[in-house]
């Protein structure tokens, strides 16, 4: 498909790079997860109790498209870019670990993956939730119904 | 036009899904293997509770955890593959604690050891694991209700636990853990060579490998 057809339907092409951000993600969590043998803490739980369903919410919003799937995948987007940017600030250190919900088990605080030395994991889960929220609130106020 | 695009993603994104799982598993193997071999040292100590015959010519390494569920149901398996081969396999048993409280129960083995009741307490004790593993964590004075009744010198037991020889066993057999990159258990080293794929096939192919080479 060249781009000048996807752009005559920016509505599609919208929600389908959020699926792609989500499928994305999803993949790459599963992989951490169940392949390289990282156990999720309970911070990243969450998050991808928010990210998974996306997959297949944006994806049965795309055939036929239904602009309505923004109703629904929002809220999803939403609390999981809240979950992300608050990962984000206990691994940082903005939030002691005291005040999170990880006690046990893994400590949300460390940091089991830094790549060049900058980006990490609640980091690239804040930028896949600010992709998807961007695709869908473009979604809701650029497309004509 | 929408449809094919977003079914060629799809197959694009699985196909690199499991292209890069095969590529990190066969990466990872080959640096188990290449770790194993360059600890073979550190494999074995002359500490380490041995079953079977010195001169047999293959030797599985197990890493293990008194209290862990998979290592009890290893157990007899392994016990199996030795009575199969009389002779020609030892087992040589390496502690990796990793439950909370299970180096009170390692303990408990090493002080009847000297006792010469090693392997029976061990085996009455996987037997009864259940009772006194609760929610991955040992129950001490359960294990002990078991323990009394056994027949063991329970006040020589006592002494010898407190022996600080068995803690700095413990304390070596964990850092060799470490080592190895022995994080879970059981884990088995057969001939040197570590388990890549866990479950009881893999184990079994790994040890018969080492038969047919060794004799």
């Amino acid at each position: 498909m060249n781009p000048s057809k996807l752009a005559q339907d920016p509505g599609w092409t919208l929600i389908f790079i959020g699926w792609l951000v989500a499928t994305v993600s999803t993949l790459a969590a599963l992989f951490l997860g169940e392949v390289m043998g990282y156990t999720p803490c309970v911070l990243c739980w969450y998050q991808r109790i928010c990210m998974f369903p996306l997959v297949l919410i944006l994806g049965a919003g795309l055939f036929p498209f239904d602009r309505n799937v923004v109703r629904y995948a929002l809220p999803l987007a939403l609390a999981g870019w809240l979950l992300a940017a608050f990962h984000w600030a206990v691994a940082s250190g903005l939030v002691p670990e005291s005040a999170t919900p990880c006690s046990q088990g893994v400590p949300c605080s460390v940091e089991q993956i830094s790549w060049f030395g900058f980006l990490t994991l609640p980091m690239l889960s804040v930028f896949a939730f600010s992709i998807i929220i961007a695709s869908l609130v473009l979604t809701h106020f650029k497309v004509p119904k | 036009m929408k449809k094919p695009l977003f079914i060629a993603v799809v197959v694009a994104l699985l196909l690199a899904f499991v292209a890069g799982t095969f590529y990190y598993r066969a990466q990872q193997a080959e640096q188990a293997g290449q770790r194993a071999y360059e600890n073979q040292s550190v494999l074995v100590r002359a500490h380490s509770p041995v079953l079977g015959q010195a001169d047999a010519r293959v030797q599985i390494v197990e890493f293990i955890d008194p209290a862990c569920e998979t290592c009890r149901h290893f157990y007899p398996f392994v016990k199996e593959m030795l009575a199969a081969h009389p002779g020609r396999i030892r087992l040589v048993l390496r502690y990796a604690p990793f439950h909370q409280n299970a180096d009170y129960v390692v303990t408990l083995l090493e002080a009847a050891r000297k006792q010469d009741k090693y392997w029976e307490t061990l085996e009455s004790l996987l037997a009864v694991q259940d009772d006194w593993v609760e929610h991955h964590a040992v129950q001490p004075e359960r294990v002990w209700r078991h323990v009394e009744g056994m027949d063991l010198n329970l006040e020589q037991l006592q002494n010898d636990m407190q022996s600080p020889e068995i803690a700095r066993l413990i304390a070596q057999d964990m850092e060799d853990a470490r080592t190895l990159n022995v994080t879970k258990t059981p884990d088995f080293f057969v001939n040197g060579k570590p388990l890549l794929t866990f479950g009881y096939e893999p184990l079994k192919q790994l040890v018969d490998e080492a038969l047919t080479s060794a004799y």
